[in-house]
């Protein structure tokens, strides 16, 4: 039964490899969201991908490749998203890769990736010790980890204070989302406040996070020299509203990314004014490549944002970085494996597993600026671990620092350990970087 | 001790704000025995609805008052399609028909106004009063002190309008036996549809407060949760009972998570309410100001 | 004429108290596991397997637990995704921390700990009724889930609070496969679900129904009230247990604590209530539907959008979606109440005497 099934399913997958290159597309699957509670975001991230995407097919596609989507709604829900994923996988000749947007839903799909030989990018969520290709094969934390973003944010204030000696002494809380998102930080945190010799006071907050007065007497009474807020969705907001209230300065609140975008400092209104943020991505529509989606997209009707006023908005630019990113890891596939072809997953993976942005990469792709360079390896898959912090300044995000990181050493000490407890969990035989090619 | 007092009356505050979303509840409740969950998506549906109109230009003068035409024909929709097929039917069924409702509540206000988080201003600053913190070095909020205000103003109009008018006393009449009512000559239906209107009322208020406070976002739906557990303090059916339960819930959810909450780890406002809802029912079942139920064969 | 059942004499006490008493039944029982056991492995693909088949069974089985709680024994409870989460976490910690732990019993045992869990949170219904007690276990769904995220040694300390379940072995076979996975829970389920349905008859289980249907009155004709209600809540508690197991080791994999949030708990109690309070094939019937209408609304948008090409945007049809979904549930809540299994029963006396109406 089982040959007859596998010959079977070999069989029909040929046949759908066959009418896909014919076609000449490259398929990727969305596991968007655009109702429930974190619309907002998921709208601004999928539609920056989707006008990327339509950009690269209306000036020829990759090397002649078109790319084609398809959008299922997750709710941000997991099991939703896990139905998205099983149902679109197979798709227009299969997926090439994969991004839920959502901790819960890439967590479910971990196991399923790896099985089916679809990699997975997950842009600034998810675990941090995927980062380690040996053990994660087929996730990529492009960019930043939690865990780098930690470090980094530790480093900027250490920046601000003159030097990261003179944290010594110094109180820090770490305000957070009380959930897997919120805690992964922690043990970067603690490794440097006992290094650095800073106190860190952890705070959580239950979800939603809609009221913080406690949460906020307690900082006032603690007296911190800065607040980290680790904050999701209305928690954001509302701690910046409290912060006002007992009039704690806002510009000694450093937000997470998550915590950064125009969504999250609006509802706040004049109480958000002076906030810091870390970004993984920089936002505006003066890059070349924000003109050319305004130009011949939005000007004859074809972008995707229903609201066109968000153009060059945080969650957008994260949407068109994520675009750019996988056409350059599809591009750096068809480099070596045949240009004008259909990639196959396998081969998209081995393109993810070797990008090489440089700044004049990015530059030539009408992006520059927008995100560091990545060079990711088998050995380090998220290539690049830079954060950059801006400012929100009532009307718009304002840069403080160019991309910077943290201790990369300590944090990827760490990412090793996580990913070989992970390893050896789930009996998983790390690969031997040394052959790979 | 000034810290102690702070975050007393920090917290008694906050359970204003709980008790506005509950009042909404303990209407429905009252008039119709129905536990309406959609009373969050109403929430959430009518700030929606106010800031949406609002970038049309229109003056707050004329978009509160639309809003508020349009929650009560909400609210009467409601009742003629949803409620009034299912008379009769156990509470539980009721109850689960108004989370359908709540779905389509919510679906329905971001098809029309879009997924966009908007600020929400309501000329109050939420910032600490001067003098209060100079002299007793106390921050307590002009927004949490007005919001104190709008709560009692809502409790007094209410409890005045049970007790007072005409429809209020119907109204009562209703609660106690939809049967007698009807017998004594009581427009049940009429009565039902003023109670779903005013249910609107409250929604458009609780979303205008606490859309000020967190944002105009789908998180409003969320202040639901926070209002169940005032409500089992308080009763299902009693008006002071959810300013009371409101104002309990809101002082020891804070005092808890100041002073207890560091030693376990923190962010216990999620369960503590509903926990001490618990333990006050083992002692009384019926709520502080339910009434009591006596169980015949 | 169909469902006659005319002529099937029952000649011992046996057959008189046989689960399924009629010959029809009988055949459509046998028609049904034999669809599942045996055709599906062969005709249903991967995708219909591990996105549409497994949830369904493993959320069927929750809802069969809470169906116990709620449609037996007439306690409504709101805390049933905490006790599946009790579920995973304690099959987590058996299998990390007793080495050669069978699988099958670690998932037994896990149920074990959320009867055990569930017990201490029914200790409130002895006083608490109706709605009161819907709110008080909603502490149990808070609380325990906020328990499970905070103490590290649940999640053997991961810096996330995120548990990855092991791989499922049995006799050395590994279920990998998502049709061995499949029918792994497929066993599992119809055993627990033939037991509850044996339960349901049984002196146990009236003395539930008895309690259900007024507890003074089952209290006068000698029926305890707390070994009753206890009972129920531990049952209960077990069935959430093993089914909230299933959902982390042959569902998710790895899973934080908020994947059992309110939200699973109030759609578990939706598929009771659309299904049939009472019912174990309202179960389910009305897990068939939770699971299955979201994915069937999503596909009829899509099928509409590459027929007809809708003009409308993505963030349109996406709550059309929902609003879709929430009408329906009204729309079933309003046709027949007491859910899909009483519709069943009506078209059962419809079928006997069809064709002849009279």
């Amino acid at each position: 039964m089982k040959t007859m099934k596998s010959a079977l399913l070999g069989l029909t997958m040929l046949g759908v490899a066959a009418t896909a290159t014919a076609q000449g597309e490259q398929f990727i699957p969305l596991l968007s969201y655009r109702v429930g509670p974190y619309a907002a975001g998921g709208s601004g991230y999928f539609g920056g991908a989707i006008d990327y995407f339509n950009l690269i097919n209306a000036t020829g596609g990759v090397n002649g490749v078109k790319i084609i989507y398809e959008e299922c709604e997750t709710e941000y829900n997991t099991s939703r998203g896990v139905e998205c994923y099983e149902r679109l996988k197979t798709k227009h000749g299969g997926a090439s890769t994969i991004d839920p947007l959502s901790t819960g839903i890439a967590y479910a799909l971990l196991d399923r990736v790896a099985q089916d030989g679809i990699p997975m990018t997950t842009f600034g969520y998810g675990r941090a010790d995927s980062a380690d290709g040996r053990v994660f094969k087929w996730v990529f934390p492009v960019g930043t980890t939690y865990w780098s973003q930690a470090a980094a944010m530790i480093a900027y204030l250490g920046q601000k204070v003159g030097g990261v000696d003179k944290l010594k002494g110094k109180k820090i809380v770490h305000l957070y989302h009380d959930s897997a998102f919120g805690k992964e930080p922690i043990p970067v945190l603690e490794a440097l406040a006992a290094k650095h010799g800073f106190e860190l006071i952890k705070i959580a907050v239950a979800h939603p996070g809609n009221t913080q007065e406690s949460q906020w007497l307690q900082i006032r009474q603690a007296r911190p020299d800065y607040v980290i807020l680790w904050g999701w969705g209305v928690m954001n907001p509302t701690a910046l509203k409290a912060a006002a209230k007992i009039g704690f300065p806002r510009d000694k609140v450093i937000g997470v990314w998550w915590a950064g975008s125009e969504e999250d400092v609006i509802p706040a209104g004049d109480a958000a004014k002076g906030y810091i943020t870390a970004a993984f991505s920089a936002p505006g529509t003066g890059f070349p490549v924000m003109q050319d989606i305004k130009n011949k997209l939005y000007a004859s009707g074809k972008g995707n944002l229903d609201d066109p006023s968000r153009l060059g908005s945080i969650y957008h630019t994260r949407g068109v970085s994520y675009g750019v990113i996988i056409v350059e890891a599809i591009r750096k596939a068809q480099e070596k494996f045949g240009k004008g072809k259909v990639m196959t997953p396998e081969q998209v993976r081995w393109g993810l597993e070797n990008l090489n942005l440089t700044e004049a990469r990015i530059k030539e792709l009408g992006v520059g600026g927008m995100f560091p360079p990545i060079k990711t390896s088998c050995l380090d898959h998220e290539g690049s671990g830079m954060v950059r912090f801006q400012q929100w300044d009532g009307n718009g995000f304002k840069a403080l620092t160019p991309f910077m990181s943290g201790d990369k050493e300590m944090v990827r000490k760490m990412v090793d350990a996580g990913a070989a407890k992970y390893a050896a969990e789930k009996k998983i035989t790390p690969r031997d970087c040394a052959k790979e090619g | 001790m000034s810290f102690f007092l702070e975050v007393l009356i920090g917290g008694l505050l906050s359970g204003v704000m709980y008790s506005l979303v509950a009042l909404g509840f303990v209407l429905i409740y009252k008039a119709s025995g129905v536990l309406n969950f959609a009373q969050g998506g109403m929430v959430f549906f009518a700030a929606l609805t106010y800031v949406g109109l609002l970038e049309f230009d229109l003056s707050p003068w004329l978009a509160i008052p639309i809003t508020l035409v349009v929650m009560v024909i909400l609210g009467l929709l409601t009742e003629r399609i949803v409620l009034r097929p299912l008379v009769n039917q156990p509470q539980i069924t009721l109850f689960m028909a108004t989370i359908g409702l709540a779905f389509f509540v919510e679906g329905l206000a971001q098809m029309m106004w879009g997924a966009n988080v908007r600020a929400l201003d309501l000329g109050l600053q939420d910032e600490p009063i001067a003098w209060v913190s100079d002299h007793l070095n106390m921050m307590i909020s002009k927004f949490d002190l007005t919001a104190a205000g709008v709560a009692a103003l809502l409790v007094t109009g209410l409890a005045l309008f049970f007790s007072r008018t005409r429809i209020g006393r119907a109204l009562r009449a209703v609660a106690d036996d939809h049967q007698a009512a009807l017998a004594v000559g009581i427009p049940l239906q009429q009565i039902w549809g003023i109670v779903w209107g005013v249910a609107g009322f409250l929604a458009l208020v609780a979303g205008l407060l606490w859309g000020a406070r967190n944002g105009v976002q789908f998180a409003l739906t969320f202040v639901a949760l926070k209002a169940l557990p005032v409500l089992i303090l308080g009763g299902f059916e009693s008006v002071p009972g959810a300013i009371v339960g409101g104002l309990i819930i809101g002082a020891t959810e804070k005092l808890a998570e100041v002073y207890f909450g560091p030693l376990v780890g923190g962010g216990i406002e999620g369960w503590f309410p509903y926990m001490l809802a618990l333990v006050f029912l083992l002692v009384r079942p019926e709520g502080i100001f339910g009434e009591k139920i006596i169980r015949r064969i | 004429m169909i469902y006659r059942e005319a002529g099937q004499f029952k000649t011992s006490y046996e057959a008189d108290a046989a689960i399924f008493p009629i010959r029809q039944d009988r055949i459509g029982i046998a028609v049904i596991l034999v669809l599942a056991y045996l055709v599906m492995p062969f005709v249903a693909t991967p995708y219909i397997f591990t996105a549409i088949l497994t949830p369904f069974l493993i959320l069927s089985l929750a809802a069969i637990g809470l169906n116990i709680l709620t449609g037996y024994c007439g306690q409504l409870s709101l805390g049933t995704a905490a006790f599946m989460a009790i579920g995973a976490f304690a099959s987590y910690n058996f299998m990390l921390r007793v080495p050669g732990m069978p699988i099958l019993v670690a998932f037994a045992l896990s149920g074990g700990i959320s009867a055990l869990v569930g017990m201490v949170f029914g200790l409130p219904s002895l006083r608490i009724r109706g709605f009161y007690l819907a709110v008080t276990t909603l502490a149990a769904q808070f609380f325990i889930v906020w328990c499970l995220a905070k103490i590290g040694w649940f999640s053997n300390y991961s810096s996330s609070g995120v548990i990855t379940a092991q791989e499922v072995t049995i006799l050395g076979y590994e279920f990998v496969s998502p049709e061995s996975r499949y029918l792994l829970v497929l066993v599992i389920v119809s055993l627990l679900a033939l037991a509850a349905k044996n339960l349901v008859r049984s002196n146990t289980g009236r003395s539930w129904m008895a309690v259900r249907d007024m507890d003074v009155a089952a209290e006068v004709i000698g029926i305890r009230l707390m070994p009753a209600k206890l009972t129920a809540f531990a049952i209960s508690s077990f069935y959430c247990g093993v089914a909230g197991a299933l959902y982390a080791y042959l569902y998710l994999g790895t899973v934080e604590p908020e994947a059992y949030n309110l939200d699973l708990s109030f759609r578990i109690l939706f598929m009771i209530i659309i299904g049939g309070v009472g019912s174990i094939l309202g179960s389910f019937l009305g897990s068939a539907f939770i699971t299955l209408l979201p994915v069937f609304l999503s596909l009829v948008v899509a099928f509409l959008e590459t027929t007809v090409h809708l003009p409308l945007s993505k963030a349109i049809t996406s709550n059309l979606e929902l609003m879709a979904f929430g009408a329906l549930i009204i729309f079933f809540l309003i046709v027949e109440p007491h859910g899909l299994a009483r519709l069943w029963q009506i078209a059962k006396e419809k079928l006997r005497l069809w064709p002849f109406p009279y």
